[in-house]
């Protein structure tokens, strides 16, 4: 079995560095690496370019990177629940590549999949197709989109084993499988690590070989961004 | 004149059983609330979970279970959760039946601005951007005019769009509309609304054919 166990998030995180990018997963603030993030603020590496869905709250998630103004540049499709990020992003202090998600979602998938491009029909006519290559296929236009580069994919799973093999839970899945080996080292977190041979292998939803570091996050604040509940009878 | 409400219990009618229904954030939210529960529906979100159900109970919430307004959910019996390529295979492979979104604008050929108002803060475009490139059955909710009263069923957009020539149906607090070659086309008005009325608050041509009936809720 090849191991992908490290002992701790410190070194997980070995080799990032000033000026890179990043992928990382979670919608909103579901499914997101809180462990990784934390180290990433204490490190305290900076100019990032960071690809993710969403950019967090003023006080969690990326919202922590951004208040430590470690990003330079952010690749969401939704952003701005953050007071800080939108004064960043005015002042152009923080440069911001809107995508949508299916395409952000895709560019993930295809970086994983060794796809270098692919033509999708979202966003055509929009302000998103500016500059780039169109295609008509069966009478329907289409942009060129291509796959993400990024030196790290920062992903969070439920439970993980130490061959790096990967369960999710609920809606905390979005986009951490997609990123999975889509950068050039995967770092994924996990709320439970389990020796190799206690997950089902037909259970898994990432084999190991897409991972290259694992480790057991300390803790999980997981917090809710909109706490919506109905009355009971 | 509808209320929102009211514009999510006409678009109600349009869900058909056996239908995958994707549902944007907004009026569309509301559009579950009306559905005949004579009939099989499953909700998708694009997030990742298709079978959504309502809200928890206070004390159930799970941080793991939320749709894409980001709001803690529950699932129904057949539900399933799944990544967000998958998700977006699902809306781009036009395996969703009918997508209900809202809209800042609408203009006669189909076009949609819903995302961006330039000058002011830009959060996004989300998933809109694929949902309606991709989607074969598209219904915009939204009031017929805007705040300041301006019509929002425009000749053209004014805003920057989210997707070109895609909208097929709109159901507004005023009406029920086609898009067509030629426009607008009326095919229902809102209780206590004439045709003036819609014509007035209506930008783009506004085609009316005979007797116009008023919507059955």
């Amino acid at each position: 079995m090849i191991v992908k166990k490290v002992a701790n998030v410190s070194e997980a995180l070995q080799g990032v560095q000033d000026n890179m990018t990043f992928m990382f997963g979670g919608f909103g603030l579901s499914g997101i690496a809180e462990n990784s993030i934390a180290e990433l603020v204490k490190i305290g590496v900076s100019g990032l370019t960071c690809i993710s869905n969403n950019a967090g709250v003023d006080d969690f998630g990326l919202g922590l990177l951004l208040q430590q103004k470690q990003i330079k540049k952010m690749i969401s499709s939704y952003v701005g629940e953050n007071d800080e990020f939108e004064r960043q992003m005015l002042t152009g202090e923080l440069e911001v590549d809107l995508i949508p998600q299916g395409t952000l979602a895709e560019r993930c998938r295809a970086a994983q999949a060794g796809i270098p491009a692919f033509y999708t029909p979202a966003g055509y006519g929009t302000e998103v197709a500016e500059g780039k290559e169109t295609r008509d296929f069966n009478g329907k236009m289409h942009l060129l989109e291509y796959a993400f580069k990024a030196d790290f994919g920062f992903v969070k799973a439920w439970k993980g084993d130490t061959a790096g093999n990967l369960i999710f839970k609920g809606t905390a899945r979005n986009f951490n499988p997609n990123m999975c080996g889509a950068a050039k080292i995967t770092v994924a977190e996990v709320e439970e690590l389990v020796p190799a041979g206690e997950l089902d292998p037909n259970q898994i939803h990432i084999p190991g070989i897409l991972v290259n570091r694992i480790f057991q996050g300390e803790v999980y604040e997981k917090r809710i961004e909109q706490r919506t509940v109905r009355q009971r009878d | 004149m509808l209320d929102k409400n009211g514009i999510a219990k006409r678009i109600a009618k349009e869900v058909k059983d056996g239908y995958y229904v994707n549902l944007g954030i907004g009026i569309p939210t509301l559009v579950a609330n009306y559905v005949r529960n004579d009939i099989e529906v499953e909700f998708q979100s694009e997030n990742g979970v298709l079978g959504m159900g309502p809200f928890p109970f206070e004390g159930e919430e799970d941080a793991d279970v939320i749709n894409a307004g980001k709001q803690t959910i529950t699932t129904l019996p057949g539900a399933s959760f799944f990544d967000s390529a998958t998700s977006f295979s699902m809306i781009r492979g036009q395996h969703v039946d009918l997508t209900i979104l809202g809209a800042m604008e609408v203009a006669e050929n189909g076009d949609i601005a819903n995302w961006k108002i330039p000058g002011k803060m830009v959060k996004g475009m989300g998933g809109a951007m694929d949902l309606v490139a991709s989607a074969e059955n598209i219904i915009v909710a939204m009031m017929h005019t805007n705040k300041k009263g301006e019509s929002k069923l425009l000749k053209k957009c004014s805003l920057p769009l989210t997707g070109v020539g895609c909208v097929k149906k709109i159901v507004t607090n005023m009406a029920v509309l086609e898009v067509t070659k030629n426009g607008f086309k009326l095919l229902e008005r809102a209780p206590g609304v004439s045709v003036d009325d819609i014509k007035n608050a209506t930008e783009g041509v506004l085609l009316v054919e005979g007797e116009i009936p008023e919507m059955v809720l």
